[in-house]
């Protein structure tokens, strides 16, 4: 009986566990990738025991692959050395860890992944217990096969209502952060809910899960429905059966009730995450560089709403227009359905799939002065390159019509009427 | 007597130590800038068992490891605040830095207080004011962490099913 994340927890403990007591509990998988492994790798050293089960390890090239200068590239063959060293066969270099986590089917309904990641948490859109760990953490985790929690107090928020058109989740996402706080949910899990969640696609799902980061959730889950299995089915490696986990009389300490009808298009500001304005009252603000991607927003449905607007147009001359598919299998997607070549033809520039100017150690860094804006879920200053930059979040539509006009204009009335 | 270190809320990673000294995860050589920028006084005068009492959130921003090294390396016996950031909290139980939650002793206590503190059952003893709190006790399986000297010296010598 419990919340989501007790149920989980309490699945992998086999006995009924609650917020507060901490537990040893066995993790399905381990996942890392090049900016954390080489640490990990570090600790696991140290121990000097043997590694308790292999196929628990996921190794993801993704934040800076190929490599863009000498250090990465030393460290990307230090940790390649490892990975063959140990015989390690869960490894992958074909587009951001946690896209990819999804698409091969580690993540499931019910199971328990750790990842040195921040973003880690992602993966609760499918009612996975998933949350972000320091890389000595994870090192351990490979030694041990197990890790301790804290089982979190829960956060309810339920979304209830449709949105209006050209609303999309990343702005109800954005609305609820300037609503919570970047420490709105510190420790909590938050477990996202109500009618319009459950008419969502996993795709849009997914934005809530990774952007629960933000608000300093542990965890942000949503409970497994006829959505998930579907997309299982036919969108991951994760064959059936799955375990569809849900909360069982649960006590939450506190639930945000939110109808989504009432909400604009938003964008985050610079600097805070949580610094949340309608879209409105920053239009006008001229931008450099557009950049469509990331584990937020960089999925095929992403890059379709982007596409529906830039067909037949032209991105604005000085504004750089960056398209980096979050994974190869929806760069794939969008090649065979003729939206690369919407973007082509619109003058984006197509970057190379994984995080790429995410994390400005590639793929499109910005100039002091710049303001870039973007699909990601992260404007912390010196994010994209220089401290002097500024980054401005909001949806896949939003940015696209910043890139037509070069500024920050309401993206509906291009969705209304896209080129025929 | 082990005396109380006070410092206000949101103390993040930095003020904890600054990134510029990063350059090294050797404890003792952390110690010495701990807090360098907001209690220049903190790294020369403290003694081994002195306690830091901090605010809400205490230990925001990085996930760096080297802000529970540095006060550890200090010599700090434990740290008490109301909250701590998640990931500082896991940090600092991993490298073995026992922290207490408990927002009555935290707001009271007062800098220079005398304390006495018994982590295994969370019990908190200002010998200043003559009051007594109690924390969250910290689990044995922390204690233990905390007595190896950090999970990767624990796991050394155990298994990690030795924990519980
Ligand atoms: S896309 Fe950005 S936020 Fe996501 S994992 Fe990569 S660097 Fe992190």
């Amino acid at each position: 009986m419990g919340t989501l994340v007790e149920e989980i927890f309490s699945r992998k403990a086999g006995r009924e566990v609650h917020a507060g007591e901490i537990v040893l509990l066995d993790v399905d998988y381990i996942m890392s990738h090049d900016n954390t492994t080489p640490l990990a790798i570090k600790a696991f050293r140290e121990i000097g025991k043997p590694i308790a089960d292999k196929d628990k390890l996921v190794i993801h090239f993704d934040h800076a692959y190929p490599a863009p200068n000498l250090l990465a590239a030393e460290a990307q063959k230090k940790a390649l050395d490892f990975i063959k060293e140990q015989g390690l066969t869960h490894f992958y270099h074909q587009g951001v860890c946690h896209q990819v986590m999804i698409e091969e089917g580690f993540v499931r309904p019910g199971a328990v992944i750790i990842g040195a990641d921040s973003h880690t948490n992602t993966y609760g859109a499918l009612g996975a217990f998933a949350s972000g760990y320091g890389s000595t953490e994870i090192g351990v985790a490979w030694v041990a096969g197990k890790t301790w929690f804290k089982v979190p107090p829960t956060i309810l928020v339920e979304l209830e209502g449709s949105a209006r058109p050209g609303v999309y989740s990343k702005d109800v996402m954005l609305y609820l952060a300037g609503l919570l706080g970047m420490d709105g949910a510190t420790y909590r899990s938050v477990e996202f809910a109500g009618s319009y969640i459950q008419s969502l696609s996993m795709q849009a799902r997914i934005v809530f899960s990774n952007f629960s980061t933000e608000i300093g959730a542990k965890c942000g889950l949503i409970a497994p429905d006829a959505v998930t299995v579907d997309f299982l089915e036919h969108e991951t490696k994760a064959a059936p059966p799955y375990d569809l986990v849900q909360p069982v009389n649960p006590t939450y300490e506190r639930i945000v009730r939110v109808n989504v009808a009432e909400i604009e298009p938003q964008v985050a500001c610079h600097p805070d995450v949580d610094h949340v304005k309608p879209l409105s009252e920053v239009a006008g603000l001229p931008i450099d560089e557009v950049f469509i991607g990331t584990c937020t927003n960089g999925r095929y449905e992403d890059l379709e709403i982007a596409a529906r607007m830039l067909k037949g147009r032209r991105v604005a001359p000085y504004t750089r227009t960056i398209v980096t598919p979050a994974s190869a299998l929806i760069y794939k997607k969008a090649l065979e359905n003729g939206l690369i070549q919407v973007f082509m033809d619109a003058g984006c520039t197509i970057g190379v799939v994984g995080c790429g100017a995410c994390i400005g150690r590639h793929g499109g860094l910005l100039a002091p002065g710049e303001r870039a804006f973007t699909t990601m879920n992260r404007n912390f200053i010196g994010r994209m390159g220089s401290p002097e930059a500024e980054i401005y979040l909001g949806s896949p539509a939003a940015v696209a019509a910043a890139a037509i006009e070069g500024k920050i204009v309401d993206p509906r009335p291009y969705l209304e009427a896209p080129y025929a | 007597m082990p005396r109380a270190w006070k410092f206000g809320e949101n103390l993040n990673t930095d003020e904890i130590i600054p990134a510029r000294y990063n350059i090294t995860i050797e404890p003792k050589e952390l110690a010495r800038n701990v807090f360098c920028e907001i209690r220049p006084d903190y790294a020369q005068s403290v003694h081994p068992g002195d306690m830091v009492v901090g605010g809400p959130n205490f230990g925001c921003g990085s996930s760096r490891e080297h802000a529970p090294i540095a006060i550890k390396g200090s010599g700090a016996a434990c740290v008490i605040a109301p909250s701590f950031a998640r990931i500082f909290f896991r940090n600092a139980i991993n490298i073995g830095l026992p922290i207490l939650e408990c927002p009555e002793a935290a707001a009271e206590i007062a800098d220079g207080d005398e304390l006495a503190v018994s982590l295994g059952d969370g019990k908190i003893t200002d010998l200043t004011s003559g009051k007594t709190y109690q924390a969250q006790p910290l689990p044995a399986f922390v204690l233990q962490i905390a007595e190896a000297g950090g999970i990767v010296n624990f796991l050394k010598t155990h298994t990690i099913e030795d924990l519980v």
